[in-house]
């Protein structure tokens, strides 16, 4: 009997010690001296793929090769940055548009890139959607969801080109309407790299170049690294 | 012996015969006068022409993403659905054109049909009244207020397929399209593509096809970027 007493003893005397360090460890965790460090994630978004192999970038080259291979590249240099980096597709696979946005949107990205290329132009031509901007709302419709995210959409843009700008490349501005783009609900911009110009206006370095992607990556990983900057001071 | 029955019957089968011979000689003749009036109203004189008049195009160019307004002379008719579509093949004359600043080929046939229709509500500009003036009765507004309209351009299936891939200058074709409509036609305000007939999602694999475009987005100030 007193054996199965001190058991008892023990047992309630450990419960109440276990009830009470939970409730102080609960008490006490708002007050943590350090927080986890504020999440950030990039979404990549090679555009085309499958048998949608988008536009002639160059002599043996289509668009769908070239956005995935400047998303592997991107992703690279944005993992050596402490980046979290979520692509659309990893190989050459047909996604759909919605697809694509709802790969972002699960992602609850601080910034989409949707990665396009064409022979048209000159330098990185920066789009943001179209859709006048809206607020946010509980239940947005699928097709103009990124009207809530177009201001920070334009923010993002303007972060890209002064990147751009600085690594000295030619930078158009735009709006556009495309159907991933406009379905985001992230700060989303589209990416469309076209060869490189010269004063005389003939090609200085062509979308084949490696070494022209691999300036146009290092520029936008540089962007993304000083919005994050911004994004979580 | 022939009986006298067969005589009467013989008789007035040669009467029978010979009115229905008189019958469709009258027949033939009224058929042949009938042939040559046709003829004379056949047109024998090429029609009028349409009087040539100023029509705004905002061509767009690849060089630096702008649209610069172009005036030229073009005889346009006074349907605005035949009006709109002589415009846009005009439009797209110039970007088939080999010194062209938007290269894209197809031309002017590209333009199948341009339909216009009263505009669905969408946003508050659509619902604008064109002309109105304060103080006029509902029967004066009723005449001059201009409701917003809707433009459906039908291209062909080969314009959209051979059309040049990239953002810039599919985004740089529906533009040019929406403004030179409503420079031309302020009442249209709204713009849809068709191709072939059908709807499209993309024009090359880029720009959104399936929206309706607000034709007053694309009207920048001269040379500025859309």
């Amino acid at each position: 009997m007193p054996a199965r007493h001190t058991i008892w003893s023990f047992y309630l005397a450990g419960s109440i010690a276990f009830a009470s360090a939970g409730r102080l460890s609960a008490q006490q965790a708002p007050a943590a001296p350090s927080a986890p460090p504020a999440r950030f994630v990039v979404v990549l978004d090679a555009a085309h793929g499958g048998d949608d192999t988008g536009g002639r970038v160059a002599e043996n080259q289509v668009e769908k090769a070239f956005t995935l291979a400047m998303s592997v590249r991107l992703r690279s240099l944005l993992g050596a940055r402490g980046i979290q980096v979520v692509t659309t597709r990893e190989s050459d696979a047909n996604i759909d548009p919605n697809r694509r946005a709802e790969i972002a949107n699960h992602a609850q990205a601080q910034a989409c890139l949707s990665l396009h290329a064409s022979q048209s132009g000159s330098g990185v031509h920066l789009y943001a959607s179209s859709l006048s901007p809206a607020q946010p709302a509980r239940y947005a419709a699928w097709k103009t969801a990124q009207a809530a995210w177009v201001t920070r959409s334009l923010a993002l843009e303007g972060v890209l080109n002064s990147a751009l700008l600085q690594a000295g490349m030619s930078v158009t501005l735009g709006r556009t309407s495309l159907p991933a783009v406009d379905s985001m609900t992230c700060p989303a911009v589209a990416v469309e790299i076209a060869p490189a110009l010269g004063s005389d206006k003939k090609v200085a370095a062509g979308l084949d170049d490696p070494g022209y992607q691999a300036h146009v990556a290092a520029a936008l990983a540089a962007a993304l690294v000083q919005w994050r900057t911004e994004a979580h001071p | 012996m022939i009986s006298r029955v067969q005589k009467v019957l013989f008789s007035i089968l040669v009467v029978a015969s010979l009115v229905m011979g008189g019958t469709l000689w009258q027949l033939r003749e009224r058929a042949h006068k009938r042939l040559i009036a046709g003829q004379d109203s056949a047109p024998t004189s090429a029609p009028d022409v349409a009087p040539a008049e100023e029509a705004t195009l905002l061509v767009a160019s690849d060089s630096d993403n702008s649209l610069l307004t172009q005036v030229r002379s073009l005889p346009l008719p006074a349907d605005p659905g035949a009006r709109a579509r002589a415009v846009l093949g005009k439009l797209l004359d110039l970007y088939a054109a080999p010194d062209a600043t938007h290269p894209v080929p197809g031309g002017g046939v590209s333009v199948l049909q341009v339909f216009l229709m009263p505009a669905p509500y969408f946003g508050s500009k659509s619902l604008t009244p064109v002309g109105s003036k304060p103080g006029q009765s509902d029967a004066e507004k009723a005449d001059t207020v201009a409701t917003p309209q809707l433009a459906v351009v039908n291209l062909t299936g080969s314009f959209a397929s051979n059309h040049p891939a990239g953002i810039e200058t599919e985004t740089l074709t529906i533009l040019s399209i929406c403004g030179t409509l409503h420079a031309n036609l302020p009442r249209v305000t709204q713009v849809r593509f068709l191709v072939d007939g059908q709807p499209r999602t993309t024009l090359a694999g880029h720009a959104d096809l399936t929206r309706t475009y607000l034709a007053t987005d694309a009207v920048p100030a001269e040379g500025a970027h859309p």
